[in-house]
């Protein structure tokens, strides 16, 4: 199981990337782990109806259907929720086994807009959060 | 937690388990929708060791069954298995159970005996509740722990098991069983039961011989069979629109109520409810289990309410999934007597959605 180091992660097995590390910016994207994919097993929706809003820290901003359970997704940080991956919009791609095959990649799940790029430093790093789930 | 006499092998197979009813179980091997579509298609092969087992033999074998089960046991002729339930005094369901008459080779001049097959989180309580009305000249064993039980299911079952018996399965008639020899092992019984609605048999014997069963059955059936877990059990027997213990029936739902009026016999003499259960046959239940199919990429969840159109509370889901055959999510739910007609539009409630949903009288998948 992969956990890159690049990435932020949460309890709730989400993980953060800044888009452009480099820069100073505040826009990331999350998804969730491949801890959280391998335990939920094949997923068969996703639904994110919040692009556009202002969610805080922990708010619900979309489920996932796998075959045997649903899961709620939780914001990771406080932000404004910029786009829903077309890829597994069912208005879209509509391919949520992306996020089994690839969950750090193309199975990302939503672009956000983070209020304040310090609130990451609260989370979990890759080494830790693996200590968590172990 | 307890292990089946199976569970090297799911190990050694790389299977996720988990905990179920006090056993560590295998839950998928490699994932739920292939492998229930592998028992639809072809052939799958399930441990089913925490099942309970217990003997019932005496010369008041069938009289201490006819007091406790709701369906006709005196129907039974030797061979003959039958679906039943084990109905409470307050009209409730203890265990629903399956009830095989087995053959008298061991029985005394008089006496008969029958084998009951119960839910692994009830064997405890259902020995309880058995002892505890046995008045009869019947004795009642607990072979649970010294019984392995394997369910091979599907199109390809047949073919698939046939080549490790000496007898032939095609004569074997659904809730029919022998006893012969299989994979070499003596004194194994199998039945042409199962739990998927995809046919198949269930194969019970003690420990070191499943094992040899199991061995066989992979090491023969190579490509054409696969091991499937608990999860895969589950939505094949939901797609049937199959009643799980603890789920869509309970101590407190009525046969009735679930659709089992037809293992609810009560005209064969005083059983444990009959006489309730007489009334709401007569008189009619206010809540009945429907089936549904719902009309939106959401999928229904136990607990999750049920409402009608115009959003009032009329029942909740008791099982639901994400069908691997049809590809959409179907549920089981009781709902107030008015709505359990066919076609009837309901609303799921997910707490944060509604899904809008059909009453589809199950099975949702024609095999």
């Amino acid at each position: 199981m992969q956990f890159p180091d690049n990435l932020k992660y949460t309890s709730e097995h989400e993980w953060v990337r800044l888009e452009d590390p480099k820069s100073d910016g505040n826009v990331a994207l999350v998804g969730i782990t491949d801890f959280a994919q391998s335990e939920l097993g094949e997923l068969v929706y996703v639904e994110v109806d919040t692009v556009g809003q202002h969610l805080e820290k922990d708010k619900i901003f979309g489920t996932v259907e796998a075959v045997k359970t649903t899961s709620e997704l939780f914001m990771p940080v406080s932000g404004k929720i910029l786009e829903f991956n077309p890829a597994l919009d069912e208005n879209d791609g509509d391919n949520p086994g992306l996020i089994n095959e690839d969950p750090y990649g193309e199975g990302w799940i939503v672009k956000i807009e983070l209020d304040n790029p310090n609130d990451l430093n609260e989370l979990f790093n890759a080494k830790a959060y693996e200590e968590m789930i172990s | 937690m307890k292990k089946t006499p199976l569970h090297d092998r799911h190990l050694s197979l790389g299977a996720r388990m988990t905990e179920f009813a006090g056993y560590e179980m295998p839950l998928l091997y490699s994932n739920v929708r292939d492998e229930h579509l592998a028992v639809r298609q072809s052939a799958g092969i399930f441990d089913v060791s925490h099942m309970g087992e217990f003997i019932i033999k005496g010369r008041e074998a069938l009289e201490l069954i006819q007091v406790l089960t709701s369906n006709d046991a005196s129907k039974l002729e030797i061979g003959q298995a039958q679906y039943s339930c084990m109905p409470n005094e307050t009209g409730g369901i203890v265990d629903d159970l399956l009830v095989y008459r087995l053959d008298e080779d061991q029985c005394a001049a008089g006496e008969k005996a029958y084998m009951l097959v119960v839910n692994a989180a009830n064997i405890e309580k259902d020995l309880n509740w058995i002892n505890g009305h046995n008045s009869f000249d019947t004795r009642v064993i607990n072979i649970s722990d010294e019984t392995g039980l394997i369910a091979i299911q599907g199109p390809r079952a047949g073919d698939l098991l046939q080549p490790l018996t000496d007898f032939n399965l095609n004569s074997l008639k659904y809730y029919t069983f022998t006893k012969g020899k299989v994979a070499g092992c003596d004194n194994v019984l199998v039945s042409a039961t199962g739990y998927t609605g995809s046919g198949g048999f269930e194969v019970y014997t003690i420990p070191e011989s499943i094992q040899t069963v199991w061995d066989a059955l992979i090491q023969q059936s190579a490509n054409h069979i696969t091991p499937a877990g608990l999860g895969a059990r589950d939505t094949l027997r939901l797609e049937m629109g199959y009643c799980l213990y603890g789920h869509d029936i309970n101590d407190e739902t009525s046969p009735i109520e679930a659709g089992l009026g037809w293992i609810t016999k009560v005209d064969k003499g005083a059983f444990s409810s009959s006489g309730i259960f007489a009334k709401q046959k007569e008189e009619g239940v206010v809540k009945k289990l429907v089936g549904f199919k719902v009309n939106d990429r959401r999928v229904p969840r136990e607990g999750y309410e049920i409402k009608n159109v115009e959003g009032e509370q009329i029942g909740q889901v008791t099982s639901g999934t994400f069908s691997p055959s049809l590809e959409i999510p179907i549920g089981l739910g009781y709902v107030s007597k008015e709505f359990s007609k066919n076609g009837m539009e309901i609303i799921i409630s997910t707490g944060r959605k509604d899904l809008h949903a059909v009453v589809a009288k199950p099975p949702f998948v024609k095999i």
